[in-house]
Formats: structure tokens, sequence, C-alpha cells
């Protein structure tokens, strides 16, 4: 019988101590115990999280999850390792290992049970500072099966048939955009990918980033060959150390084994990747900012057209796709596109729910299904308010809409946006007001300052909403909010600016009366 | 050479394909307020008074920099276009420290003419009175912070044309200013030839000479014009 034990080494785990469990246990497993560092395993809520596979040689290997294991206590965790290593010793111990401390967790749970895991199934499984996993796991194939065909315009086709758009926010179909870089002439083109996961409560690419790079890396080789490009750049915010660091090491042992580089697998296919850290400048998300800052110029929007497709980093054709869409490509190259059917989208499932984490369901889950089911609804006595979506860039949707799917078409037509899928939920004690104010403040201090709308429009606005928390607002400051929010939307240079009011015109459309009610009885018009 | 036809506030115009928006509307004598651009200098679209409506798209289009094409239906002053900019100019007011009466450029100030021709008599939004300052240690010029758009002409001027690229913007946001140098005091930066292009250019009066007092400023951009195009022709004498 033999024992795997995966523990979580991501971000969230990893702040709890993830990262020394890790290295407790590892230093008394025996010969039939293998610990290994993983990715996200899901629940961040309940981490630091252990997997144990049970391996009897016959049926399936066993899968139990634990939580809230005592890693930060080293008398706890000293204890946790004895256990292993007295089970370790005696051969014949009558039941597998079990942690004597910590707290199981149900893998029937739909938080783990109505999740559909294309662009995380090997995150959580696999170690990913090794690149022999991944490639056991099946990485690289794709990869291998697009050169060995050498047809880019049927893995571009086939991307087009998926419907599969940017997983970034805009919803830009990924299909269309390939072809058009494909078409684009010269020989040198650029495939870029952004990681610059900027949004507050986001963190779904940080977990692709830490737990899967491989996954990635085949993506982006994928779409290099498809477009033909022999260049690529990874811009990952500086904020996202282990990332960066994961990041490097699977670039380097990609090309060691020859994944990356020239004569990508015996073809005639070269392809590098450079990767380049931003500065903290949420701005640079922004795909002209962003290209201007992998050129090491200030990272300042441009404006559209020319688009990146056709003047791109150094005036090259570029596509510029972010993690989750390149990382999908591994999987709909693999399933086809009857079997990936819509896709999934992943989320990062945060505020005033119970259980929070990373999660991936099918396109078109419902949103009541996502926060309530999945995620366990708002703490004890409490309810659900509002899910925000889409970050600074997006807005609130109330509780009494839960029952919408999530999909581009419908949150957009509630007033916010797919987003690239930070998903935080706020319960009844929250003030709308204050929300917006926040995202108010996040687009003020995040402007690059170029045009005059958002340089300017953003602190305006900012104060507004300061001057109705403080209660000295009267109705002609709101309507003066309201006019300023589409003049800021209408007439901004980039998409920072142009959707800066989104958090502040949804929660007025939803929740105008925490507006009404925060304004003075005193103040006079 | 191909021609565009377009129909610009009712008006038929025809201009050379590649022209922009903005230079259609000026050749059939429609004024559009601009404020970034500057002809001799790249656009950077970046004051956005110039947006512009187009039938059939539900974007507003920044004229200094859309190309015009052919049977496109323009409107540049709709009421909309109006309140915006209008709103425009109240930013700028109220983000500086802009104090015509005691400004070398008043009189000559294009700010001031914007204010003027988008009917700005007050702001409705409050001043914000931002803690700026002058920098005097250029021995022939002066900047005044307090009275800069950021519309980046001098960046450009120094840059595009003079080529010794002393301004840059430094900060962001809010706190977005034009820097000398790696952000030193303007007379410390060798790379100023003196040539005093940023002063020429510059909209308002946060360049100025030092001599210059109130109502003083006659700034010239057409003394640019004629630099690039002599350069660009190869023609010296006029």
């Amino acid at each position: 019988m033999s024992l795997c034990l995966r523990v979580c080494t991501a971000a969230s785990c990893r702040s709890r101590g993830g990262e020394d469990l890790r290295q407790a246990l590892a230093a008394v497993a025996g010969s039939s115990t293998v610990v290994k560092g993983v990715g996200c395993l899901g629940p961040c809520s309940e981490g630091p999280l252990l997997e144990l596979e049970t391996a009897s040689g016959v049926g399936h290997p066993e899968r139990q999850l634990f939580g809230n294991l005592p890693a930060s206590d080293p008398a706890a965790l000293a204890a946790l390792a004895r256990s292993l290593r007295a089970c370790a010793e005696n051969p014949k111990a009558p039941a597998p290992w079990q942690p004597p401390a910590g707290q199981a967790l149900d893998l029937n749970h739909p938080f783990f049970r109505l999740q559909r895991r294309l662009v995380l199934k090997h995150c959580g499984r696999i170690d990913p500072e090794s690149i022999t996993e991944a490639l056991a796991a099946g990485i690289y194939q794709q990869l291998q099966r697009v050169l060995e065909a050498n047809d880019p315009a049927a893995v571009i086709e086939l991307v087009r048939r998926s419907g599969l758009r940017g997983r970034g926010g805009a919803g830009y179909p990924t299909g269309l955009k390939w072809a058009t870089v494909a078409k684009m002439p010269g020989h040198e083109k650029v495939v870029v990918c952004n990681a610059d996961e900027g949004d507050p409560g986001a963190f779904m690419d940080r977990t692709v980033l830490e737990g899967d790079p491989h996954t990635l890396l085949e993506g982006m080789a994928i779409a290099a060959h498809a477009v033909g490009a022999s260049r690529g750049f990874i811009y990952v915010r500086a904020e996202y150390p282990l990332a960066i660091a994961r990041l490097r090491q699977a670039i380097h042992q990609a090309e060691q084994q020859g994944w990356l580089g020239t004569a990508i697998a015996g073809s005639r296919f070269n392809f590098e990747i450079a990767l380049r850290v931003g500065a903290g400048a949420y701005v640079c998300g922004e795909e002209t900012a962003l290209i201007q800052s992998i050129e090491g110029k200030r990272g300042m929007p441009r404006p559209r057209p020319p688009y990146p497709a056709e003047q791109g980093v150094f005036g090259l054709p570029t596509l510029i796709n972010n993690v989750e869409t390149f990382a999908n490509v591994p999987a709909l190259l693999r399933l086809g596109v009857e079997a990936y059917g819509g896709g999934t989208k992943v989320f990062s499932l945060t505020g005033d729910v119970l259980r929070t984490g990373v999660i991936e369901v099918p396109m078109g889950t419902n949103l009541r299904t996502i926060v309530e089911t999945m995620g366990g609804g708002a703490p004890q006595g409490r309810t659900i308010k509002a899910v925000q979506t889409g970050g600074p860039s997006g807005g609130c949707v109330p509780a009494q809409q839960l029952d919408t799917p999530v999909t581009y078409e419908s949150l957009q037509a509630l007033g916010t946006i797919m987003g690239s899928g930070g998903m935080v939920v706020m319960d009844d004690t929250t003030n709308m007001v204050d929300i917006a104010r926040f995202f108010m403040a996040f687009s003020r201090e995040e402007s690059c300052g170029k045009c005059v709308p958002c340089r300017a429009g953003t602190v305006q606005l900012d104060n507004l909403l300061c001057r109705i928390l403080e209660r000295r607002a009267n109705p002609a400051d709101l309507e003066q909010l309201e006019s300023l929010c589409v003049m800021v939307m209408d007439t901004s240079l980039c998409g920072l600016g142009q959707s800066a009011p989104k958090p502040v015109l949804s929660t007025l459309r939803h929740f105008r009366g925490d507006y009404l009610a925060m304004l003075s009885p005193e103040a006079t018009p | 050479m191909s021609v565009c036809t377009l129909r610009i506030d009712e008006r038929d115009v025809a201009i050379e394909a590649g022209s922009t928006l903005l230079q259609a509307a000026r050749e059939a004598g429609i004024a559009i307020p601009t404020l970034c651009v500057l002809e001799g200098l790249s656009p950077v679209a970046a004051c956005r008074l110039c947006l512009v409506e187009v039938s059939g798209s539900e974007k507003l289009l920044p004229a200094c920099i859309t190309p015009v094409q052919e049977g496109m239906q323009v409107h540049t002053a709709t009421p909309r276009l109006q309140e915006i900019r209008r709103t425009v100019i109240e930013l700028l007011f109220t983000e500086g420290n802009h104090v015509c009466a005691i400004c070398v450029a008043n009189g000559h100030c294009e700010l001031q003419d914007l204010a003027v021709e988008v009917g700005m008599d007050h702001s409705r939004l409050p001043y914000r009175f931002p803690d700026r300052h002058v920098d005097l240690s250029h021995p022939l010029f002066g900047l005044d912070h307090n009275r800069c758009v950021l519309c980046t002409r001098c960046v450009r001027v120094c840059d595009e044309v003079e080529g010794a690229h002393v301004w840059d913007v430094g900060w962001r946001g809010e706190h977005c200013r034009i820097i000398a140098g790696l952000d030193e005091p303007w007379g410390a930066v060798d790379a100023c030839t003196h040539c005093g292009k940023c002063v020429e250019v510059c909209p308002t009066g946060a360049l100025f000479h030092k001599g210059d007092t109130s109502e003083e400023k006659h700034s010239d951009p057409g003394r640019l014009q004629a630099l690039v195009h002599a350069r660009h022709h190869r023609q010296w004498t006029p």
C-alpha cells in the first residue's frame, strides 16, 4: 500500500504555513510515502490543505482531503510528523495514515462535485516544480500532436469553432484574434501572455501560474505555432513572487527538455519565452500599456486602432491572451470541440461566503449555485446582498438576480461583466456606497494620468462619493455623480477609465436606496 | 492620391485619403476644440476635447487621430459633445491652480480661449487647489506646475523636434507632473539646449520666459510648424 501526500504550497496555504507542513512531513516520510508540494487544492478558507491518496494496487486510488492542519503551531506540527513517522516505521499498520489533527473535508460536497476542471486539471495534482510530473500527466502532448500535424489553420479553425472567448474580461473571440494575427504579413510575430492579474479579489491566474505553469507554456507554444510567432512574453505582476519563481523554473525546464527554444520536439518550430515582471501598475494589464511596458517604456495606453494584432510589441503583429485563455487551449485540443462544449470559467470566490477558494465551473452555471450551493452562502445569521464580478471594471449583481447564469451576455445585461473571474460576495451588512467608493479610490490611484477624464474625473468622482459617505451630499451631488460617471465612461482613452464608473453606476442601478439613505437631510442644493 | 468625401455637420467635404477628421473639419472651416494636438507633433489623443460622433459608431472618436473614410457622417457639435467639452475644461480648471489675472499667458492662453469657446463661465465641480511648485532653476525660462494641463506638447517637441528629450511625465494619475531629466531642477539638466521650443508650444502659462510678467507671454506654435515643414521639405528659404 502506498501513500501520496499532497500539500498545497500555493500562496494562500503557504501564508498559513503550508510550506512548513510539507517540510515537516517530507522529513519523516518513509519509502512507501511520497510527500509533495502541489498547487492550489481549492477551498482556500480551509487551508492549509493536505490531500491523501492511498493506492492499494487494486481499484482507483482513494483520495481524502484534510483542511485546517496545524501548520503554524510548531508543537502540533511536530506531533503530526511523529504520527506519520510512527505509521511509516510500522509496515503492519492496520490502516493507512490519517492526520491526527485537522478536519476531513467531504469531497462529495458541491464545492468539489459541481466543478469541471479543464484549466485546473493538473493543478493540485502535480508538483508544479517538476517537468517530469508534468510530462507524465500528459502536458506537452497536445503541442507535440500539433507540431506533428503541422497544420496551423486547422488549429485556429478548431479554436474558432469551439467558441472560446478571451478569459481576461472583454471576451473577444479567441479564434478570430488568432486568425487576425496569423493573416498579418511579416515573418516575425509575437505572442504575449497577460498575467498582470490586478483586480482586487481575483486570484485565478495566480492559481494556474503557481499550480501548473507548464500547461500555460504549452498553450502559448500552440498559439505561437498557429499564428506563426517565434517569440513570446509573459507579463506577470511583481506581486506574485511565487508565480514568477515557478514560471522561471518551468521555462528553464522546458528549454532543457526541448519543449521551448529551437526545433521543438524535433520539428522546425522555434519558440522562446521571456518573462517580464511588472512594477505595480494596474493599467499595465491594458494591452497597449502592457506592450509599452514590455518595450521598456512608461506603461501608458495608446488609442486603438492600430490593434496589437497589427502593431504590437516592437511594432510586430502580436497576439495577446490572458493566462486562463492559453491554459484552455491544451484541454480544448485534447477533448475536441464536442466534448469541450461550452467550456468552463475559473472563479476566485471570496468575500462574505463560508467557503472561499478557486473553482472551475461549466460556463453558464448559475451564480446562486456558485455562491450558495458551492460556497455555502453568507456566514451564519446574515444574508447575501450582492455579488461583485469584474473588479473595478465590473459591477454588482443583486441577491434577487442570483439565478442568472454566468455567461458574457447575461452579466452584461445586468450592468456588470464576466471580468477575469474575481467573485466577491457581500452580505447584508455591506454599504454599497462604500463598495463603489473603494473601487473608485482604486481607479483614482491606478489611473495613468494620460487622458483628462480618467486622471481628473476619477478624483472628482472619488471626492463626490466621500462626500456622500460623510453624509454631506445633497440630491444635486448625486445627480452630478451620475452625469460625471457617464462622461468619464464615454470619453476616457482606455478601458480603465471607460469602466472605472461601472461599480458606481451598477450600485446606483441596483442599490439606489443605499445612496439616498446617505444624503444629508440638512444639505441644501 | 485618392480622395475621400464625407459629411461633417451637414457639410460635404472632399479630402485626401489618410487625413484625419480634424484636418477635414478644419479644411471645411469647422472648428473643433483641441488642446493636446499640435500640427508638427505626434498626436496622443489625450485631452479628449476633439471627440466627435460618427454615425454607425457607438463610441465617440477623437478627431485628431481618426482617419477619414468614404461616406462618413460626422457630427462635431451635438449637445452631448458640448456638454462633454465643457466638463473636460472644468476638470482641467479644477485640477490645477489657474488664476488668469496674474498669469503671463492671460489673453493669449489656449485654456482660457477654450473656456470661452465651450461656455464655461463657472465650474460646476469643486476646485481642488493642489499644492504644486514652481521651477525657476533655468537661467532663461520658468515652469509653473500650477498652470500645467499635462498636454505633453513640451515633452513631444523636445523629443521629436529638438531631439533633446529633456521632458517627461513623472508619477501617475493625479500625481502626474512634467519632469525635467530624471526629475531634477530644469536648470540642472545638461541636455537642455535652451532652445525655448517647449515654451513656444505650451498652451498655457506653465512654461514661460523669465522676463515676462502678466499678459506678456505670446506663444507662437506657427514657428514650430514652419520649422517642421522646412525640415520635411528641405526648403529653408520662405
